[in-house]
């Protein structure tokens, strides 16, 4: 049977897109922040996973208002990159599971989750990012992917408890995926920031420096915020840490922390990456 | 292509988080031609259509005067307030060489300098 052999998690700024296509990983601005990576590669390269479960958010580029699901699942042979509309570079498909994403959908139905099920999804730099800042030496890496996508876009958010337990269900259809790959769960997002209103610009290193805590130890203590007291907490996009909640949910093992990595500012936002060992 | 409803006179409640505009079902139904607008900037195409006549292409989504206004002012507020999302927004001002932080500048009513300053003061 397959197996989760961790989470990570990521803030997926946009900028890091151009910051890596231009080579400014050294940069006094950047260094901070990649050097963050390090440890988390080093880890890559050990464990060698051969799939990956991508839960992040549309940010307005496969999905629109007018047809907008709350958690979405890929089942396609690959999944491509486009114009998001301010000159991040389009990249070449990443390579999708199919039979594996079935095998997710059906579990995730049979488990409740009527999630809606996506044979064509583009990707964003919520994706893209995570991607390339996780396999920096392949473009598009060779690791096969699963995204699924969550809704922050619009409101009602999906409640962080309904998160983790999305986790959960997602940590329960690869234990029943019969062959013995390797799986690492990827949460995309946050940490705190906010970048409409007149509070843009909020970021609150306590509440993430709580939250990272948390989902090393105690993962539950999230799951009694609402979305909207996330958005207060964390600012309005700060709310993205539902996605990292819910790849925390799938690990059901014994959790330890591999690494994690914190630093105000990139752009509007606190930049946080963490990876947590399932054994 | 759909036809702008006239706006319904909503009482807008008072924000539950000061300076946060929550997109929720009541501001969709505010603007959602704007919003759809702005997710046509997904292509290079009906940016420089845009670009070229910034008027005539709102009109061609049927957007309400102050929609027009305040897309054409770049005013994000303004536009938010008007039920625009700052996730497709961000495709309009992107048009414009606009960053986060210049939208953040603009709406906190700092300087760039300022707003980076603010930023970095939370570390």
């Amino acid at each position: 049977m397959a197996r989760i052999i961790g989470a990570l998690t990521s803030s997926h700024i946009p900028s890091i897109g151009n910051a890596i296509s231009n080579g400014k990983q050294e940069d006094a601005y950047w260094k901070p922040f990649f050097d963050g990576y390090k440890p988390v590669l080093e880890w890559l390269d050990r464990e060698q996973p051969d799939v990956a479960i991508v839960l992040y958010n549309d940010h307005g580029l496969n999905f629109f208002l007018n047809n907008l699901p709350t958690f979405a699942v890929g089942a396609a042979a690959e999944y491509i990159t486009k114009d998001e509309g301010w000159g991040l570079p389009v990249f070449p498909p990443y390579k999708g599971y199919p039979e594996m994403s079935w095998h997710v959908i059906e579990s995730l139905i049979e488990q409740e989750f009527d999630i809606a099920m996506c044979q064509e999804m583009a990707m964003d730099h919520a994706f893209i990012n995570p991607m390339r800042l996780f396999w920096p030496n392949e473009n598009p890496p060779k690791i096969k992917t699963i995204p699924v996508a969550i809704n922050t876009v619009q409101f009602p958010l999906p409640r962080p408890a309904r998160c983790y337990a999305l986790g959960k269900a997602i940590g329960n259809a690869v234990a029943s995926w019969p062959t013995d790959e390797k799986v690492v769960v990827i949460g995309t997002g946050g940490m705190s920031h906010q970048l409409d209103g007149e509070r843009a610009g909020f970021i609150n290193k306590k509440f993430d420096e709580m939250c990272m805590q948390a989902l090393l130890n105690d993962p539950e203590k999230l799951t009694q915020y609402s979305a909207l007291e996330l958005v207060r907490e964390a600012g309005a996009q700060g709310a993205e840490i539902i996605m990292w909640l819910a790849a925390r949910g799938a690990l059901q093992g014994r959790v330890s922390k591999i690494h994690s990595s914190y630093h105000i500012p990139i752009s509007n936002t606190a930049a946080g990456v963490l990876a947590l060992a399932n054994n | 292509m759909f036809t702008a409803s006239p706006i319904q006179t909503i009482q807008q409640p008072p924000q539950l988080i000061p300076g946060t505009y929550i997109f929720d079902g009541r501001m969709a139904m505010k603007a959602y031609n704007l919003n759809r607008m702005c997710y046509s900037f997904n292509s290079a195409e009906n940016r420089k259509k845009f670009k070229a006549f910034p008027e005539a292409y709102c009109h061609s989504y049927h957007l309400p005067r102050e929609q027009i206004h305040a897309v054409t002012d770049l005013d994000v507020l303004r536009m938010l307030q008007l039920g625009g999302n700052i996730y497709y927004l961000a495709k309009l001002t992107g048009i414009y060489g606009m960053t986060v932080q210049d939208l953040g500048a603009q709406q906190t009513g700092l300087s760039l300098d300022e707003f980076r300053a603010m930023l970095a003061s939370q570390a």
